[in-house]
């Protein structure tokens, strides 16, 4: 197959003009960022694995109240364990154990949105990582306890 | 044992250029194929009887996982149909939103497939160049929805929550930028000689054909049929936006190209005037009260709010009786919900229409009689995405 003078003119033209816009962009600030030197800015509403927040009126403990409906409406099951006690003096229970599977976690937001006493809320845990599968299933009262002790 | 003077192999279900699982059988007679085969289901997670088993809210978190590509439109089109269910009528701020991030997504999609249909054909710089602004918009969609892939950011009667302040000038600066950058995408491609050999007058489909195979989307109207639900069926107020709709001629690989370049900028203007004309005013439906939870910090003031989520919470929403259909226009095509509500918390049938599934239908059409090496070709032009045809 010969191509006419005119056209090979044309063909090696739509070549070289994208050339150019690989050379342009040769100039053009760098896009990437070398991971794990360089960490990007996490969006305030990430959606991380979910934690048990603070009671309103005490700090010392978890705002669980154990109340369950967050396991109840968790499409992928992945609440478990939704268990409370209730203390000496006060009005509501308190959850005493909390399990998240976060292998199947699908990071939907359900469970924040159903909890009646707003105490659940994402974390920007981006990096969980484990040699099994066990090492997902988090207790999330530990979880509060461990926060609460390093904070 | 007779003798066949054709070869059969298999192209998949491992295979780069499939994007996904997709098994194809062809039968080769030399070079040229004589029958193609799509052998479909590698993905099969069986999401319309899933959805069964769950609440009208839950089953909505199934609907990101059809077509990774464009979470947010499969969304829209699940809530539309259970909205229509329930008769409610959604807040032009709502609409407005969820056209401009279904638009976001749309180019979001568009621009894997040019990255991946290049890469496949050979020409990989785009795919660098593509990346780099898909990445710019599911950042911005990750500043209000809060995940990349998978957000579940539209619900039923409306949105999840409003957006942050810095989403619009994000938005905007984004919107302002895009065109440029599909013109250097153009550089790199539509006239560039060794892509036109490529996909010019490989795989044609006539609109006739297109049509007996009920084939949607930019395939349709790479081959001249103007059909576009977002024109004929107007939905979420799209019919308050200027947009065009691209058309194509020849309906080869290179005209589904183009026509997709040219939506991605009429995409971007209907982000741009949905982004200046966005209106205040609430984010989800006031009127529905059985279906929209209070917002939280009415649950902690008021008693009536508290019982009012523990109800919506502990049993859902049951919308009466009856069958609905609702369709949109997805970066592939005519994505629609077929709703059927016996009147419990649950849906009784949800069939889904994806538009892969029915495109993928006419791939034999298109490549019987073709080349072995453009079989790439147009599996790429007509984009699919396996989570959308396995379902
Ligand atoms: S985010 Fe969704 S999937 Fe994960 S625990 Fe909460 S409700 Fe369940
Ligand atoms: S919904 Fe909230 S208060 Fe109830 S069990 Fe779940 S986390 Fe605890």
């Amino acid at each position: 197959m010969t191509a006419s003078p005119s056209a090979f003119i044309r063909g090696t033209g739509s070549l070289l003009a994208g050339l150019g816009v690989t050379i342009k962009a040769f100039f053009q600030p760098v896009v990437t960022s070398q991971y794990p030197r360089q960490l990007l800015d996490i969006s305030p509403r990430f959606r991380g694995h979910v934690k048990l927040l603070a009671s309103a009126d005490n700090p010392e403990k978890n705002g669980c109240i154990a109340c369950g409906i967050c396991a109840k409406n968790c499409p992928s099951g992945s609440i478990k364990n939704v268990e409370g006690e209730k203390r000496e003096g006060e009005k509501r229970k308190t959850a005493t154990s909390y399990t998240l599977d976060y292998t199947t976690c699908s990071q939907c937001g359900i469970c924040v949105e159903s909890c009646p006493s707003d105490c659940l809320a994402f974390s920007a845990d981006f990096n969980c990582a484990g040699y099994k599968r066990e090492d997902f299933y988090y207790d999330l009262v530990k979880e509060f306890e461990k926060r609460k002790k390093t904070s | 044992m007779v003798e066949s003077r054709y070869m059969t192999i298999n192209m998949g279900p491992q295979h780069p250029a499939t994007h996904g699982v997709l098994r194809l059988l062809l039968e080769l007679d030399g070079e040229i194929i004589v029958k193609a085969e799509p052998h479909i289901g590698y993905l099969h997670r069986g999401i319309e009887k899933l959805s069964e088993s769950m609440t009208y809210p839950q089953a909505l978190t199934l609907t990101d996982r059809l077509d990774y590509t464009s979470a947010l439109s499969n969304n829209l089109a699940y809530c539309l149909a259970v909205e229509k269910l329930l008769d409610i009528k959604i807040p032009k701020r709502a609409q407005y939103l969820r056209v401009l991030m279904a638009e976001l997504q749309r180019i979001a999609a568009h621009l894997l497939w040019v990255a991946t249909h290049a890469l496949d054909l050979g020409a990989m710089t785009l795919l660098f160049y593509a990346f780099r602004e898909r990445e710019t918009i599911l950042e911005i969609l990750e500043l209000a929805t809060g995940a990349r892939l998978t957000p579940s950011f539209i619900r039923i009667g409306g949105l999840a929550s409003d957006i942050p302040a810095t989403f619009l000038p994000r938005v905007k600066a984004f919107v302002e930028d895009f065109p440029r950058r599909v013109d250097d995408y153009e550089t790199l491609l539509t006239e560039n000689i060794i892509w036109k050999k490529r996909t010019t007058n490989i795989a044609p489909m006539s609109a006739e054909e297109c049509i007996q195979y009920g084939v949607t989307g930019p395939v349709l109207r790479a081959s001249g049929v103007c059909y576009d639900v977002r024109k004929a069926y107007p939905y979420s107020s799209y019919e308050d936006f200027d947009f065009e709709i691209p058309l194509g001629s020849h309906g080869d690989v290179y005209d589904r190209y183009l026509v997709r370049m040219k939506e991605m900028r009429q995409s971007n203007r209907i982000v741009k005037q949905a982004a200046e004309k966005l209106p205040d005013g609430p984010f989800a439906a006031v009127d529905a009260p059985l279906v929209v939870p209070p917002a939280k910090e009415e649950v902690g003031r008021d008693i009536a709010a508290l019982i009012r989520h523990f109800k919506i919470m502990q049993e859902g929403f049951r919308p009466p009786c009856g069958e609905v259909y609702a369709s949109i226009e997805s970066s592939k095509g005519e994505l629609g919900f077929y709703l059927i509500s016996d009147g419990t918390n649950k849906p009784f049938r949800m069939r889904i229409r994806p538009p892969s599934f029915i495109n993928l239908a006419a791939l034999p059409k298109m490549i019987e009689g073709q080349m072995v090496a453009d079989v790439v070709a147009a599996i790429g032009s007509i984009d699919i995405v396996l989570g959308e045809i396995d379902r």
